[in-house]
């Protein structure tokens, strides 16, 4: 066997098949150094954005607003939906930037996130309270609806009551701008 | 003798304080109906406990919601339980989250115009290794 296959002439694909599983190993470390160096982004975002907002109900999280159904999202301005919670620490960090667009104009509602009244009402005197509606979801059923996954975001919905947009996470000052440009898409 | 006893009141300072500050904020609120409690009828709570183990946890990405003690898994679970007792079917239950979630919600494995390489890869390499293998073997009989 070893005299014969040695007097043959090589094929000419011999020596790229040689360093083929060395080229592919290669290939596979570098592929692991990629998934390692730069991890994939881990936000969910919702499916839901371009859909209408479904019908949900919700009680008054405190006295002094009132509850929050999906009526509100067919009155012909575009409003804010800031899903929030009393015991979310990044909640508070967002509060200015939402007292900021309440001031220019932007309608913006809550949901509270199972909280207790009292909780709501200590939180909101602390941070202020630029919401027209609060509504209280003690269940996480009308966040599980809107494909929300966290506390805080932040959705866009239209006049028409489309979501347009969803914010994943603190509304960080320099991200006033791109939420009135989102209004502003969403026909404010 | 002084400066011993101030490190260890600042010890005992500093190891209080970081037990009094959570690292992550919890609510207060009872968790709800269902998150903790099983069906009464044992066949609705086999078909919830299945679709349960597939579900992914939203706020901790690797576990399913059955697996998670988050607040969110508890509520996922509660509602889960609450369909299917009114009569869903598991797998509408999972197409209403996967409508709000997309598939990242369910580990049960679909093939889709993404995912079909996944499927189809291991079939051409095991073709291809057993086409390998017979060149080598199987001719080699035949010469023998």
């Amino acid at each position: 066997m070893t005299e014969t296959s040695a007097s043959e002439p090589q094929p000419a694909g011999f020596r790229w098949a040689l360093w083929l599983p060395l080229a592919l190993f290669i290939a596979f470390v570098a592929l692991v150094f990629y998934g390692l160096v730069r991890p994939a982004d881990r936000t969910i975002e919702s499916a839901l954005i371009g859909k209408p907002v479904p019908a949900f109900d919700l009680k008054p999280a405190i006295a002094a607003r009132p509850g929050l159904s999906s009526a509100v999202y067919q009155g012909g301005k575009p409003r804010l939906l800031n899903i929030f919670a009393s015991w979310c620490i990044p909640c508070a960090v967002e509060a200015p930037q939402l007292d900021e667009l309440g001031k220019q104009g932007v309608a913006i509602d809550g949901i509270a996130i199972r909280d207790r009244s009292e909780d709501v009402s200590a939180f909101l005197q602390k941070n202020g309270n630029p919401f027209a509606r609060i509504g209280a979801d003690n269940v996480s059923a009308v966040q599980l609806a809107l494909g929300s996954s966290g506390v805080p975001e932040t959705f866009v919905i239209d006049g028409k009551g489309v979501i347009r947009y969803q914010h994943v996470g603190v509304i960080r000052p320099e991200h006033v701008p791109l939420i009135l440009r989102e209004l502003k898409e969403a026909g404010l | 003798m002084k400066r011993l006893f101030a490190m260890i009141a600042a010890l005992a300072g500093l190891i209080s304080w970081l037990i009094a500050t959570p690292a992550m904020a919890q609510d207060s609120l009872p968790p709800a109906p269902y998150a903790y409690r099983q069906l009464d009828d044992p066949a609705l709570e086999a078909k919830a406990q299945d679709l349960m183990e597939t579900l992914r946890c939203l706020k901790c990405q690797s576990q399913s919601i059955a697996d998670s003690d988050a607040p969110m898994a508890g509520d996922m679970r509660s509602q889960v339980r609450e369909r299917i007792a009114a009569g869903d079917e598991p797998e509408a239950v999972r197409a209403w989250l996967v409508e709000r979630y997309g598939d990242y919600v369910s580990y049960a494995p679909r093939v889709t115009n993404l995912t079909w390489p996944l499927f189809v890869v291991p079939l051409v390499l095991l073709l291809l290794a057993t086409a390998l293998l017979w060149r080598r073997f199987g001719r080699g009989g035949d010469k023998a």
